[in-house]
């Protein structure tokens, strides 16, 4: 490079607020790198399969696949403990004083989040097909549409818990935010109906469940298998994701306001 | 300021408060581009907190903060200015490497990764995991970091906290190194060897006031001459202070200390005229001037402060 420090020449400001793609692949490479965030978000969800879902071959659920049915509810226990973690990753560094030597770059506080929630949801994707694809491998036979709809929608309905994951990230400043936070996972995703069918839970259980958050995106990726479309598992994603969405901003603009 | 160029650093008025506690009090600099400053003063005098504002980390109660001519948001955005800090954080399961990149990334323009690690020392390191570095090879990461937008203004806040003696010399090497490109810089430090070593002007701060501004050779001045100490039990102060070229007497119990610009005058009466044993004479460093600037009452701060602090 020739140009000198004191050599004036036209500086820029990066477009996007410093969103780019080699972040995003840098970021995704590391948290596919992190042991313990492998084993909560792909590991359990196939064990589980694995021990609860394949001996229920031949099985049904509401006159479908049984086996498929946990493939599906398992898929969308996947993407939830990734996209939190994704999310929550900003409680990390946080704790780290990343964020502020973040604040040290062009990259805007807002570009930052989104890069989180990207990568979130690249998370989510893969703990999506790699419950599928254990799936398939074991005989789990699906027609193709549902296999796409189901994964699609346990994906994109998975987007309530990165937002989620990025208000816990701005509400706990600690590194150890997913610990904290597992047990309530665990508890979210019973009411989802992800462990057991929610017809086999106490009828006030049922009820109670219907207003949780994992209950909306559970709904609705089975839904193509089971048949039919939710509607009120889609309005309680959307209000979810809403209600986390709007909660994290608030937290998000207390934080870059404090520095 | 004659060169028609902006100003790399101009505070004007800065007051900062924390609850009841002012950290920083009406506080004005100007740096011209090319400087190389030393921010100098004790613990708690103020120095991270303006290294703050004028970064935009925090915003101060009333002042102005111009770096470059422009807001410290805009000039870290266009890579006018980078800073290595105390307490930034990295990412332990990046690595060096990684971290280097994804931090380019961020920037319209930057250096290649190569190019900073190598500046900064680290290039044989690349691909170890932030979390195995030592404390020394971090800060030179953030160092690597700070250099990728080839900035203008490169601040750091106490960079070689914590580091041995080689790690501080391998550190001032490579900013020292790079400095010759004409990059302005301003350091915090509370190590005088690395003021008086490595910059042209020494700006020092106490309880949030600036009490000197000026070269390194002014500021040692502002301490010049030397102290005689001798033991001279009911020493006769008065008759001292008639001696040519003493400016201070001051009696300790049986000791006298007299801080003279003619020490030899001072020390042939002492010997020859009065019963005053173990006599000493020592010169003031950077050391002196930093204690008595420091640690004075109010008092001093206004004696002391030199033209360049009337900017």
């Amino acid at each position: 490079m020739s140009s000198t420090a004191t050599e004036p020449r036209e500086r820029q400001v990066p477009p996007l607020g410093g969103l780019n793609p080699t972040m995003l692949r840098l970021e995704v490479r590391r948290v596919l790198r992190n042991r313990r965030t492998m084993i909560l978000t792909l590991i359990f969800p196939s064990v589980f399969f694995l021990l609860f879902g394949l001996p229920r071959k031949g099985e049904t659920i509401d006159g479908k696949s049984a086996v498929a049915y946990v493939m599906i509810s398992l898929a969308v226990y996947g993407a939830m403990i990734g996209t939190t973690a994704g999310g929550a990753a900003v409680a990390v560094e946080r704790s780290l004083g990343w964020s502020r030597q973040l604040r040290l770059t062009p990259l805007r506080p807002l570009a930052y989040v989104i890069s989180k929630v990207l990568t979130a949801m690249v998370l989510g994707l893969v703990a999506v097909l790699v419950v599928f694809a254990i799936g398939a491998v074991t005989g789990t036979r699906i027609p193709a549409g549902v296999w796409l709809a189901s994964g699609l929608a346990a994906w994109l309905g998975s987007l309530v818990f990165a937002a989620f994951g990025l208000f816990l990230g701005f509400l706990v400043p600690s590194e150890n935010v997913m610990q904290i936070v597992g047990p309530v996972l665990a508890i979210l995703a019973l009411f989802g109906g992800l462990f057991v069918p929610l017809q086999f839970l106490p009828q006030v259980m049922q009820t109670i469940a219907k207003y949780t958050p994992v209950y909306g995106v559970g709904e609705m990726a089975r839904a193509p298998l089971v048949g039919g479309f939710h509607l009120t598992g889609l309005v309680n994603v959307i209000a979810w994701t809403l209600f986390f969405a709007l909660a994290a901003t608030q937290l998000f603009r207390r934080d870059t306001a404090r520095v | 300021m004659t060169s028609g160029q902006p100003l790399a650093v101009d505070l004007r008025g800065l007051t900062k408060r924390y609850g009841e506690l002012t950290a920083v009090r009406d506080l004005s600099m100007a740096i011209e581009s090319g400087e190389i400053v030393a921010f100098l003063g004790p613990n708690g005098a103020g120095k991270t907190t303006t290294i703050d504002m004028m970064l935009g980390l925090s915003k101060p109660n009333a002042g102005s903060v111009a770096v470059y001519g422009r807001s410290p948001r805009d000039a870290i955005a266009r890579g006018e200015v980078a800073a290595v800090m105390q307490t930034g954080g990295l990412l332990k399961d990046f690595t060096v490497a990684e971290t280097v990149q994804y931090t380019a990334s961020l920037y319209a323009h930057a250096r290649s990764a190569d190019e900073v690690l190598d500046r900064a020392g680290i290039k044989a390191i690349a691909d170890r995991m932030v979390r195995k570095c030592s404390g020394g090879e971090q800060q030179r990461l953030r160092f690597a970091i700070a250099l990728l937008s080839d900035p203008r203004l490169l601040v750091l806040d106490e960079p070689t906290t914590g580091m041995d003696v080689e790690g501080r010399r391998d550190f001032w090497t490579a900013i020292r190194a790079d400095a010759e490109r004409g990059r302005t810089v301003l350091f915090a430090t509370h190590y005088l060897d690395e003021a008086d070593a490595y910059a042209d002007r020494i700006i020092l701060i106490r309880s949030g006031v600036i009490v000197a501004d000026g070269t390194t050779a002014e500021v040692k001045n502002l301490a010049s001459g030397r102290i005689v100490r001798a033991t001279w039990p009911g020493a006769d102060e008065a008759e001292l202070r008639r001696l040519p070229g003493v400016d201070q007497v001051e009696l300790r119990g049986d000791t006298v200390l007299v801080h003279a610009s003619d020490s030899d005058a001072v020390a042939r009466f002492l010997l020859t005229a009065t019963k005053a044993r173990d006599l000493e004479i020592t010169s003031k460093n950077l050391e002196d001037a930093f204690l008595a600037l420091t640690t004075d009452t109010a008092g001093a701060a206004s004696t002391a402060t030199t033209a360049g602090s009337q900017r």
